[in-house]
């Protein structure tokens, strides 16, 4: 007992000496198998390299190809595995703010004062030590979209996080994201408040986001009338107005017939870039979704098949991609046990239920990327983007499959087995 | 006005009926036997069979083998399973389909509640389950209370009314076990308790009466006037001390794990320790009490404090340790359809591929007390079976067929099962729905 305390206690010491020295240090990844989840020029997913090396200088790709065609430096840190994707992306994710015990003090996904609180950051209440963190980046994930949860008319804002980083400045990738919108009864005020019907949602929506307008109106006219004084800053109307100038968009939860409809009106009668979210019901409005360019984040494949998910479809994504809709899966907003869904798994049920291998992980890398507008830096593996990397041992979508290893910005953040 | 697919469901419905006339009128039809030939069977009570053959003949499984090794009965029904695999049915130990719940909120003990008498048998989620290859559930009332009631072992027969899914025992009397909680759930404010030692405290004098109880109907054996009066709620714990009703048990941490097993030997009930979310950390002492365990897989650790260290490895650890173990769904903590998954699962952090699927199966069975007659494909037991379109632990693998008694009831390539098995539009709604004809329920 005595001899394995010592052990640790020495491996504790070196452990803060390998993980400062290696950010600096160059990494090689050689896999059997490669899904860059690049695109080709037509627009199809580039075919996986078999045998490939993705080479990470300063946690970013300087290169990717054959290895034979990759030539690895000497003194470079070789990673091997069996298939290699890119780090994963949870497009809609409350984990750092719905905390894994599920008690008052760690849960900070909602407040619910009062019903259309757009002004609430996400930066505020994101938990960097979160363990549900560690977990998920143990199954591949890199990259979080996460904020405030479904529950509320307007329940706050979204960020985009790496999985990473002691303090939440370390984290950030994206400081703004969505304003979260919810529909629908989950979406109704607490105590008997209004809203208490649908109809009083979307009037309430209404007249919030006319006020915003007003707002942007008297901003612009105290910029070109020196006679009249600009509004006094209002948070929740800067916030509003960014949605209506779409510098924000709406990210709407929505799951019933009904309520996907009134996604749609709110849409069309805003302009807004709108988002839709968990969608459980949305196989009936494929056509609108795309005629409107509306994105769907939908919720799991294992969504619950009760209540307002009680028609939820395994062959949503399927369907969604085939039709040329821009769609990413997000592991959503758990009230209980589990605390939080895995998207790798999620995917492979996707992948089950009519997707193609590359569509399925796409949705959880490249086409979550873009839907992020994050493309840039991640979701697939590129010269010139993020270091980030997911490692597994065989079919990532098997369930007996382990992820190996989580790298970002080429820093080995999970080496354990799972 | 109909729709064409509504139609198309009348027409159905129609055949179905004229099929179940013709059924009904040549009964001597039920009686041949049908061979399922050519999977690969797992029958799970031995190795596995390359290129078997599975006789069923009234119900019963009348013989399994290798092709060489079984005699296909002459005038047998011949199906081709070439490329599937013959599993065992799946039995989910810990189940909340069809929603049935146990006491109310007056009285954290209530043994006198029964399971069977709040079942809706028409829910979606028993389409559900079948069509994820399961074949029997242990249906419990919830974690809310000590003894929140009767459970009820259900067979997933195809059929409208609660009595169609009944097991009976060799008395006429409908099976079931007694479920127990204690940690954080069944703690709340009075009457309920408070505290783990109040809630221990509770259920010892529980028992204690129970078998103050027992002693004055043993007592009477000889002097009917002394016989006491009925009492529903401690007729079900003095079956429980007599061995007749196994006691399925809500545990989560580890001490409180070891108080169910330090209940257990006071009284002397058998008991199935359920979810057992820190087995790994006490599973020599699981072991050593020779006490089941039925664990449950998720997602991820916590969602509540007392599962804040459960993990994947549960399974693995309990089979080390030498502890009979099954998996749960307790649907819809997860759902029917993917109870495989648990167990692939369960697979991916360590335990053997054997396990896993007992685990699914023949292990459940034990820890109902019905190994008898199911859980395994033996000649003999009863012939509840899924048919697989590939390796039980693929993501990608189908349960294409679930039979229960020789009786299909479920049929991927029936799409009214299908929408069941994959969702969509009015996969929520129960068999009984009807509105303006749209779909006949049973």
């Amino acid at each position: 007992m005595n001899l394995r305390f010592l052990l640790n206690c020495l491996l504790l010491l070196l452990v803060p000496a390998i993980s400062s020295a290696s950010p600096k240090q160059d990494i090689a990844i050689r896999g059997g198998t490669v899904h860059t989840m690049a695109k080709q020029a037509d627009g199809s997913w580039a075919e996986p390299i078999q045998n490939g090396v993705v080479l990470i200088r300063d946690g970013k790709i300087s290169a990717v190809g054959t290895d034979a065609s990759v030539e690895i430096p000497d003194g470079t840190r070789v990673i091997e595995a069996a298939v290699v994707t890119p780090g994963l992306i949870d497009s809609r994710s409350v984990v750092g703010l719905a905390g894994w015990l599920n008690y008052d003090h760690d849960q900070d996904q909602l407040e619910r004062s009062a019903p259309m609180q757009p002004e609430l950051d996400a930066r505020d209440a994101y938990n960097v030590r979160e363990p549900l963190i560690k977990w998920v980046r143990s199954l591949g994930v890199t990259t979080l979209h996460t904020g405030h949860a479904p529950g509320q008319l307007i329940s706050g804002q979204t960020f985009i996080v790496k999985t990473r980083g002691d303090n939440v400045d370390q984290a950030v990738l994206k400081p703004d994201g969505m304003v979260v919108c919810t529909l629908g009864s989950s979406g109704f005020g607490n105590d008997g408040k209004s809203p208490g019907t649908r109809a009083k949602q979307m009037a309430m929506l209404r007249q919030e986001f006319i006020k915003a307008q007003t707002y942007l109106d008297k901003l612009a006219a105290a910029e070109t009338d020196e006679e009249k004084d600009p509004p006094a800053r209002d948070l929740r109307k800067e916030v509003l107005a960014k949605v209506l100038n779409r510098e924000l968009p709406l990210m709407i939860t929505a799951h019933g017939s009904v309520d996907i409809q009134n996604v749609l009106r709110l849409q069309q009668e805003l302009g807004i870039r709108v988002v839709l979210e968990g969608a459980s019901e949305c196989y009936d409005f494929i056509e609108e979704l795309k005629q409107q360019n509306i994105s769907v984040i939908i919720h799991p494949t294992m969504m619950r098949a009760s209540g307002k998910g009680k028609n939820a479809s395994m062959e949503t994504a399927a369907k969604l991609v085939a039709a040329g809709i821009q769609v990413a899966m997000g592991s959503g907003y758990e009230s209980y046990v589990p605390k939080t869904r895995v998207v790798l798994w999620e995917a492979a049920i996707a992948c089950a239920y009519g997707c193609s291998f590359a569509d399925a992980l796409g949705l959880i890398t490249a086409s979550s990327a873009e839907l992020l507008g994050i493309s840039d830096r991640v979701g697939s593996l590129e010269v010139g983007k993020d270091g980030d990397i997911a490692l597994y041992d065989g079919d990532p979508f098997e369930y007996t499959t382990h992820c190996i290893g989580t790298i970002i910005e080429g820093v080995v953040v999970s080496d354990q087995t799972r | 006005m109909f729709s064409e697919s509504d139609a198309w469901r009348r027409g159905r419905a129609i055949t179905q009926l004229l099929i179940l006339s013709i059924i009904g009128s040549t009964s001597s039809l039920l009686a041949d036997s049908t061979a399922y030939i050519g999977a690969l069977v797992m029958p799970v009570s031995g190795p596995a069979i390359e290129d078997g053959v599975l006789v069923v003949r009234d119900g019963k499984i009348e013989s399994v083998g290798a092709r060489s090794d079984v005699v296909i009965p002459s005038g047998a029904t011949q199906i081709d399973c070439s490329g599937k695999t013959i599993i065992p049915g799946l039995i989910c130990t810990h189940s909340h389909i069809g929603m049935g719940g146990g006491g109310d909120g007056s009285d954290p003990i209530q043994p006198e509640c029964w399971t069977l008498d709040s079942i809706n048998v028409r829910a979606a989620s028993f389409e559900r389950a079948r069509a994820g290859g399961l074949t029997l559930v242990n249906q419990m009332p919830g974690s809310g209370h000590l003894i929140s009631g009767r459970t009820t072992y259900l067979k997933l027969r195809r059929g409208g009314k609660i009595d169609d899914l009944l097991i009976k025992d060799a008395d006429g009397w409908p099976m079931g076990g007694l479920k127990m909680a204690n940690g954080t759930n069944s703690q709340r404010s009075a009457p309920f308790p408070g505290t783990r030692a109040k809630s221990a405290s509770l259920v010892r004098e529980a028992y204690i009466k129970a078998q103050e109880y027992q002693a004055k109907i043993e007592k009477a054996v000889d002097d009917p006037d002394k016989m006491p009066e009925r009492d529903l709620r401690l007729e079900a714990l003095v079956e429980a001390l007599e061995g007749k009703r196994i006691v399925h048990h809500h545990t989560h941490r580890h001490d409180d794990i070891l108080t169910v097993l330090r209940l257990r030997d006071e009284f002397g009930f058998q008991v199935v320790l359920h979810h057992v979310s820190d087995a790994w950390k006490v599973a020599d002492e699981i072991a050593a009490a020779g006490a089941p365990c039925s664990i449950i897989v998720i997602d991820s650790p916590g969602g509540k404090l007392e599962a804040r260290d459960i993990r994947m490895e549960n399974g693995v650890v309990l089979e080390n340790a030498g502890v009979n173990v099954s998996f749960h769904t307790d649907d819809w903590i997860t759902d029917s359809r993917l109870f495989l998954r648990s167990a692939a699962l369960g697979v991916r952090a360590g335990m053997s591929r054997a396990g896993a699927l007992r685990a699914l199966t023949l292990s459940g069975a034990e820890m109902l007390g019905l190994d008898e007659r199911t859980g395994s494909l033996e000649p003999g037991k009863d012939a509840d079976f899924a048919i697989l379109d590939g390796d039980p632990f693929s993501v990608y693998t189908q349960v294409q067929e679930t039979w229960v008694e020789g009786v299909q009831v479920f049929d991927r390539s029936n799409p009214e099962h299908l929408l069941f098995a994959v969702g969509g539009r009015g996969a929520g709604d129960d068999q009984t729905f009807q509105c303006c004809g749209e779909r006949g329920g049973n």
